[in-house]
């Protein structure tokens, strides 16, 4: 089982880069039964767009 | 373009106009006293981790409340109120930062990346979970505050906080869309490197507007 602080690693790795398969499952789990790290995807994925409309290219996560 | 540049370019307005909510008197003065002393934590920690600077951030909250005080009766709501009370801080905050800015470096203004790193580690417990305190919660209405020049405020100021190869590399990869490879080749900087100072910028700049934006807007319904 991850941890919630190595979940946010592997929540912002997942912004930049395609995730393996065993690290996407572990995070799903862990996902699942931890809504902090829930917030903390939620809270990253609106400060992409914020930064995104900063520049003025509101084109949403990837 | 640099990032004291980029920040200059979109000169900051004036002083915005108070909420304008003037409802009929449903609070005695002395409520609302207590009221505001039991935000004042929050919002000398709002001020602390702009300013970096512990007697400003006492300043600019005291000055805050005693504007609050002067225009008390103008408040029937707990939640217009803090929500005032925190408009005024960003003020102060504004204000001071681009004081200093005519007379420190920028680089003064940074927070040291172990001191984002640690700061980071007290959200958690022993464990590595959250701790109950400090355990993130969903962000309300994200596209109102884009639409409210007051956000941009805030957010411009938790990005002048970043330490300045912490912001370098988040600008590079969210402002200027680039992928993290070419970001890494650029700076000369490992993968791991770079996921690790991208997490910092984005750990750090979810603090910083959960805490100057987010929850200070929760309570304003």
């Amino acid at each position: 089982m991850l941890t919630c602080k190595h979940t946010t690693r592997l929540l912002s790795e997942a912004l930049d880069r395609p995730l393996g398969k065993r690290e996407y499952l572990a995070l799903r789990l862990h996902l699942l039964f931890c809504r902090g790290c829930r917030a903390f995807r939620q809270n990253i994925y609106v400060l992409r767009k914020v930064s995104r409309s900063f520049m003025g290219r509101d084109d949403g996560p990837n | 373009m640099s990032f004291p540049a980029m920040l200059k370019k979109g000169a900051l307005p004036p002083l915005l106009s108070v909420p304008n909510r003037i409802h009929p008197h449903a609070m005695t003065a002395i409520s609302y006293t207590e009221l505001i002393s039991g935000f004042r934590p929050q919002l000398l920690k709002f001020a602390r981790l702009q300013l970096q600077d512990d007697a400003a951030a006492e300043d600019a909250v005291q000055e805050a409340i005693e504007a609050a005080l002067k225009g008390i009766e103008r408040f029937a709501g707990r939640s217009a109120l803090k929500t005032w009370l925190f408009t005024i801080v960003r003020h102060k905050v504004i204000d001071f930062l681009r004081e200093r800015g005519r007379t420190v470096q920028v680089s003064s203004l940074e927070r040291d990346e172990a001191d984002m790193d640690e700061a980071f580690d007290a959200l958690f417990r022993e464990n590595e979970h959250w701790s109950p305190v400090s355990r993130p919660r969903p962000w309300g209405n994200p596209e109102e505050a884009l639409e409210q020049q007051q956000f941009w405020q805030v957010f411009e100021i938790c990005l002048e906080v970043l330490p300045a190869r912490t912001a370098r590399v988040f600008m590079m990869r969210e402002f200027l869309g680039l992928e993290t490879d070419e970001i890494c080749t650029t700076l000369d900087l490992s993968t791991g490197n770079c996921n690790v100072i991208l997490h910092r910028a984005r750990a750090g700049l979810r603090q910083c507007l959960s805490e100057g934006w987010f929850g200070a807007e929760a309570a304003r319904c």
